[in-house]
This record gives structure tokens, C-alpha cells and sequence, in this order.
């Protein structure tokens, strides 16, 4: 197996200071317990006009009646309104707050994933201009803080008075997952002393309708790991946490990232998941772990036949036919740019919690596939979850998480 | 944070590689506009080359000419973009909302930000981590300080790529840039006896009001301040110019990345 450039072994665990999701399950951590316990969905049939096409999705409803600070009016968007609710949770603003004045506000990094930031907004004023025949797209398109990619960071960074380093991560389905790699770099070089990373997607219809061209949008509720399987959901979802190297005292901590390439096709895995293993091996590596020292892998398990194949033969290669796994994207819909953040943040609640998500939408398991995934969720205690992301253009970012 | 150069990529109008770029930029030879050119891709399979964009070739000619003497496959690469390729985005709402059809699967796999980067890691058989990230108008610096902290914490070689092209005709308004431009720096960790230029990178707070290092000829200075991926230009002036210099690059408005040249042993 080739050898991946990974960080000087082991990294130091980042503690975890803070974490919050905003999912259609709901806004915070506990409707995410909740949901995950209970066996909840969050997806439903799409309903979007625009989108004539059998889809599930998961929507953030609240969205709707969501509203920026005024003096960041310019702002507004689906996908900053999603970064403004998901921030709004689970005291997490007070909590970098907090951060901001201990260290300062140039000491606080910046790190968060997005694919399509809010190319929604774009979407509409292009509807508006061929429908209505107005010239242009028209100013209120406000490029700079919607549309492009920076406008994610650019709004979080000045909602929250930070001055630290900041960009925006897309590597299309892996872009959550890989902040908290840079994170960790940039705190380990000294760039900075606290460091905010995350994810924010929200729906858009050249998401969806671009999907459903490649023929890989499921006109059911997806089911990871199913027989028969169809395809991807595609929910919308943000996550954040803080990450800091230095503290004491029991916390969740990052142990261990590993990212890869694999250099093989722009929409299709590697068929044995090569770039898979080598994003999880090194993850292990850096994590100083072996694969029998983790108890739970959030598998990316997106509903496609060929990525949970991948995946598969990539999980087995490493861990062997029967670790503890689940996917949860048939509770929250397939994220997208903000997946790994979430799972990540899913992850982090398992820790926390001692909660097993199962498979939902799941009922009979694919028998081509080695892995068995827990179908219903349970109570048990981890110490130990690696959560896999794996994007477009073969992007992959594996992720250890632990109990120190 | 220190890390070592080890070779150049650059792409722009009237600059066509670093070798005739070089004597432009040390000012031996005069800077004379030309449509840029997109050379021939190297390395792709004919369905991948086929698929790829105008951003995609440039930014691989770009990283090819800053590898010549390396084994790329062990690059791990960062690609900064502002916006990307806007085309393809242009191209999917025209597709949805002016002639109601299903976007092409070829412009929707080629529109995420990470497709030039996965182009080149196929191009190259390169399976070593890929970061594509943007900053707006400070993606050069964001893009130079992601490929220095990967050379700082895997004490391997990084490949930084920074690209942007005009938007098409209805978002070209929106977001105004004066020509394509890309370039390339392949960077590795300093050793103490290194032969190489080093760099030195800090981040300073920018609120002095001197913010970034401009190009002296008016032409390079229009081009450096309509392209985010070419506020390299001045770093690349004092590579080219092979001697000691203190470049500001623009990072965000308040916050700026130094990088002081440095010339080894």
C-alpha cells in the first residue's frame, strides 16, 4: 500500500470546546438525540416546484424565519441564514466568544466546508431574469456575500468579531470533514490558538437537478448499505466545534485525521475504495491507533451502489468484516459540503451520549456487502469513532475522535 | 513558518511559463499583452481531457511547469480559487431556468471546486491529500499558508495551484475580473543548508493602511488587482528578481500574510 504524506505521528488531540448541529432534524444537539433515539426521519417527499424531479430531502424549515443581524443584512442567503441558525445553538456563539477574548481575536482560526455556499440566492435572481425578462441579474445578486464560496467564512468570521486566518474548504462531500485537518494544522504551526471549523450546505436546485442527471438521486427515502439501494437523499445541515490543543481534564477530543486522493475518476469511487483505506489508515496512524481500538464508524454510506461497494471493500480492507458501524445520512439526507461536519459532530454525540445510531430507512441489509450496519440505535458506551467522508473529483477525509 | 521554494508554474496574458515570464517580471524583456493560451493537457485519459475546462488546463499547465523535477505523485496539493470556473455554474441555471432541460452530468461533475484538482491528481496518479479552498480576493495567501502548514506538519513537499478566470457575460458584473491567471509553487520543508529561496511567513494585523505590495508596471498591477490568483504577482517578481525581499500579500481586510525572501546558502 502506498504511503500517504500524513503529520509526524501521533498528532496532539485537539480537545473538542464546543460542538452544535442544525439538521431537518432539528436545530441543536438534543433534537439529534432525540431523533437518533427515537428512530425518527427527517426527510420527506420534495415538494420543490422548481425541482420536477422523485426526490426525499431534508429541510431545515425554520430557515424560512430566520434572519441575519441588520448590519449584516447584505449577507442574506438560505446558506448563511443556516450558518446563522446553526450558530445560534447550544450556547455555541458564547463559547467562541469566550475563546476570542481569552486568546484574542487575531488568534482565532476560521476553517469551515461548503460545495455550493448559497448559489441559491443565484439560482433565483438567474429564474428572474429568463422569466421576467429583467436585464441582468440585478443588485441585490450581492455576489460577493452569497454567492462565492468566501461569503460563508466572511459572514461567521464578522457575526462573531474574529480576525484570525479563515477560508472556505470545497472538496464537494468531504469539505466539512477537512476543516478540522486544517484546523489542526494551523493550531499545530502556531498560526492560531483556537480554531472554529465546520460545514454549512444548503438545498439548491442545481444540486438537486444535477444529481438526478448523473442518475444518482433516489426517488425514495435513501437507504445505506440496502438491497437495491438508489441512490442519494440530499438534505441541508450545518456544523460547527472549537477545537483547541491545550487544556486538562477529561474531553472529546480529535485524535487523528487522515485525507487522500484517489485519483481515479471525477463522480465515480475507486471500485476497491483504494483512496478510502488510505484516508482511514492514516487517520489511524495519526490517531496512534489501531483499527481494534475503535468502537463505532459513521460510515459516509451515501445510498449510491457504487459508493457504499467502495466503501465497503475499504472498511473491510482495514477493519475487517464485522466493526460496529452505521450511516446516519438516511436520517439527515446526504449534507453534502457540510457532511463531515455533521457526522462529525454525530460522532461526537455518540461519544458523548453513549449512543449507537442505527440505519434508518435501512430494512434488508445488501448481501454483496461485507459490512453489517446496526439497523435500530442503541445505548453503549465508545471511547473511540472514526467518521468517514468521501467527495466528488475522489476527495477523501477520514476522522478519529476520542474520549482523553 | 518557514518553508523552501522549489520551483515556479505561471499562466497569464503575455506571460506563457515562468521561463520567459521570469525575464518580464526582472524587467529584462518588456511585458507585451497576448490572448492567453492554454497548452495541450499532459497525462489525462482522452475522456477526462475531453471534459476538461479552460480553468482546469491552465491550472494544470501551471503545476506542471513547477514539477518538472520532482516525483509528483508524492505532491500533496492545495488549490486556491476565488469563485472557480463561474461558466459552469452559468451554464447549469441557463440549462434550468432558460431552456428547462436537466443540467449536462458533465457540467454539474465539473462544478465543484475540487474538479481542477481532481483532474490533476488523475493526470498525475497522485493520491496524496488534495485541499481546494477559497478567501475571495486573499485565496493566494489562504492557498500559500494551507501548502505551508501541510510542508510544516508532514515535513513533506506541498504543490500550491491558484487559478481564477472571468466570469461569463451575466455574472461577469457581479464579480469583474480582467483576465485568467494561474500559477504554481511547489514548496518544501527549509533545511538549514538549503540552496533554495526560503520563505517566511507571518500574519499581521493589517490596519497600518499598507496592506499589499503593488507591481511597479501599470499593465502587472491592472492584472494583479482583476484576478485574486494573480495578487501572486508580487511574490512571484521577487522570486523572479532572485533577491531578498519583503512581500505583503492581501489576505482579509484586516489581516494581511507577510513573506519574506529569502535567498539559502
Amino acid at each position: 500500500m502506498q504511503r500517504i504524506n500524513q503529520p509526524t505521528m501521533p498528532i496532539a488531540p485537539a480537545r473538542v470546546r464546543a460542538y452544535t448541529l442544525t439538521t431537518a432534524l432539528g436545530q441543536g444537539c438534543n433534537h439529534h438525540i432525540q431523533a437518533l433515539t427515537d428512530m425518527r426521519p427527517g426527510l420527506r417527499a420534495s415538494t420543490m416546484n422548481e425541482a420536477p424531479v422523485p426526490a426525499w430531502v431534508g429541510i431545515v424549515d425554520a430557515l424560512d424565519d430566520t434572519h441575519l443581524p441588520a448590519d449584516l443584512a447584505e449577507f442574506d442567503c438560505r446558506n448563511n441564514r443556516l450558518a446563522e441558525l446553526t450558530l445560534t445553538g447550544d450556547d455555541f456563539i458564547a463559547k467562541v466568544l469566550a475563546a476570542r477574548d481569552a486568546w484574542g481575536p487575531t488568534r482565532i482560526g476560521l476553517f469551515l466546508g461548503t460545495s455550493t455556499s448559497g448559489i441559491r440566492h443565484t439560482e433565483q435572481c438567474y429564474r428572474r431574469h429568463f422569466e421576467q425578462g429583467t436585464p441582468g441579474l440585478g443588485d441585490d445578486l450581492r455576489f460577493d456575500s452569497t454567492h462565492a464560496y468566501v461569503s460563508l467564512a466572511d459572514y461567521c468570521r464578522r457575526r462573531l468579531g474574529l480576525r484570525g486566518p479563515a477560508c472556505v474548504i470545497s472538496t464537494a462531500c468531504s469539505s466539512g470533514a477537512k476543516t478540522f485537518a486544517a484546523a489542526h494544522r494551523a493550531l499545530t504551526a502556531g498560526l492560531c490558538d483556537a480554531a472554529m471549523v465546520g460545514g454549512v450546505d444548503t438545498l439548491c436546485l442545481t444540486t438537486i437537478m444535477g444529481f438526478h442527471a448523473l442518475g444518482l438521486l433516489s426517488p425514495q427515502p435513501c437507504t445505506p448499505w440496502g438491497q437495491g439501494r438508489a441512490g442519494i437523499s440530499v438534505g441541508e445541515g450545518a456544523a460547527f466545534a472549537l477545537l483547541e490543543l491545550t487544556g486538562a481534564g477529561e474531553d472529546l477530543a480529535l485524535l487523528g485525521y487522515g485525507e487522500s486522493t484517489d485519483a481515479y475518476h471525477i463522480t465515480s469511487p475507486h471500485p476497491d475504495g483504494i483512496g478510502a483505506e488510505l484516508a482511514m489508515r492514516s487517520a489511524l496512524a495519526s490517531a496512534g491507533l489501531t483499527a481494534g481500538e475503535i468502537d463505532y464508524i459513521n460510515l459516509h454510506g451515501t445510498g449510491t451502489p457504487a459508493n457504499d461497494l467502495s466503501e465497503d471493500r475499504a472498511v473491510t480492507a482495514v477493519f475487517g468484516a464485522a466493526p460496529i458501524a452505521s450511516a446516519t445520512k438516511g436520517w439527515t439526507g446526504h449534507t453534502l459540503g457540510a457532511s463531515g461536519a455533521v457526522e462529525a459532530v454525530l460522532s461526537l454525540l455518540c461519544l458523548q451520549h453513549g449512543l449507537l445510531p442505527g440505519t434508518l430507512n435501512t430494512t434488508t441489509l445488501d448481501p454483496a456487502l461485507s459490512v453489517r450496519p446496526i439497523r435500530r440505535s442503541r445505548r453503549q458506551p465508545i471511547m473511540r469513532a472514526l467518521s468517514n467522508s468521501f467527495g466528488f473529483a475522489g476527495n477523501n477525509c477520514a476522522l478519529v475522535f476520542g474520549r482523553i | 513558518m518557514r518553508v523552501a521554494l522549489r520551483e515556479v508554474g505561471i499562466v497569464g496574458p503575455g506571460l506563457t511559463d515562468w521561463t520567459s515570464a521570469r525575464a518580464v517580471l526582472r524587467g529584462e524583456r518588456p511585458y507585451v499583452t497576448a490572448p492567453i493560451q492554454a497548452r495541450p493537457l499532459l497525462g489525462l485519459p482522452a475522456n477526462e481531457a475531453r471534459r476538461a475546462t479552460l480553468a482546469t488546463r491552465l491550472a494544470l499547465d501551471a503545476a506542471r511547469q513547477a514539477t518538472t523535477d520532482t516525483d509528483r505523485a508524492r505532491l500533496s496539493s492545495v488549490f486556491a480559487s476565488s469563485d472557480g470556473d463561474m461558466s459552469l455554474i452559468d451554464s447549469l441555471c441557463r440549462d434550468i431556468f432558460q431552456h428547462c432541460f436537466p443540467p449536462s452530468p458533465t457540467v454539474f461533475q465539473n462544478s465543484v471546486h475540487n474538479a481542477v484538482a481532481g483532474y490533476w491528481s488523475i493526470a498525475e496518479g497522485c493520491r496524496q491529500p488534495s485541499t481546494s479552498l477559497a478567501a475571495g480576493d486573499g485565496s493566494f495567501a489562504a492557498g500559500l499558508l494551507e501548502a505551508a502548514t501541510q510542508v510544516i506538519c508532514t515535513a513533506g513537499p506541498a504543490l500550491l495551484v491558484a487559478f481564477d478566470q472571468p466570469a461569463p457575460e451575466l455574472l461577469h458584473p457581479h464579480r469583474p475580473f480582467g483576465c485568467a491567471f494561474a500559477c504554481a509553487l511547489l514548496l518544501e520543508p527549509a533545511t538549514p543548508d538549503t540552496a533554495l529561496v526560503r520563505l517566511d511567513l507571518a500574519l499581521r494585523a493589517a490596519d497600518d493602511g499598507n496592506t499589499q505590495t503593488p507591481m511597479r508596471n501599470p499593465e502587472l498591477e491592472a492584472m494583479r488587482r482583476r484576478n485574486p490568483a494573480a495578487r501572486a504577482l508580487p511574490l512571484l517578481t521577487a522570486i523572479a528578481a532572485d533577491q531578498d525581499a519583503a512581500i505583503q500579500l492581501p489576505y482579509w481586510p484586516d489581516l494581511r500574510l507577510d513573506v519574506r525572501l529569502s535567498r539559502g546558502a
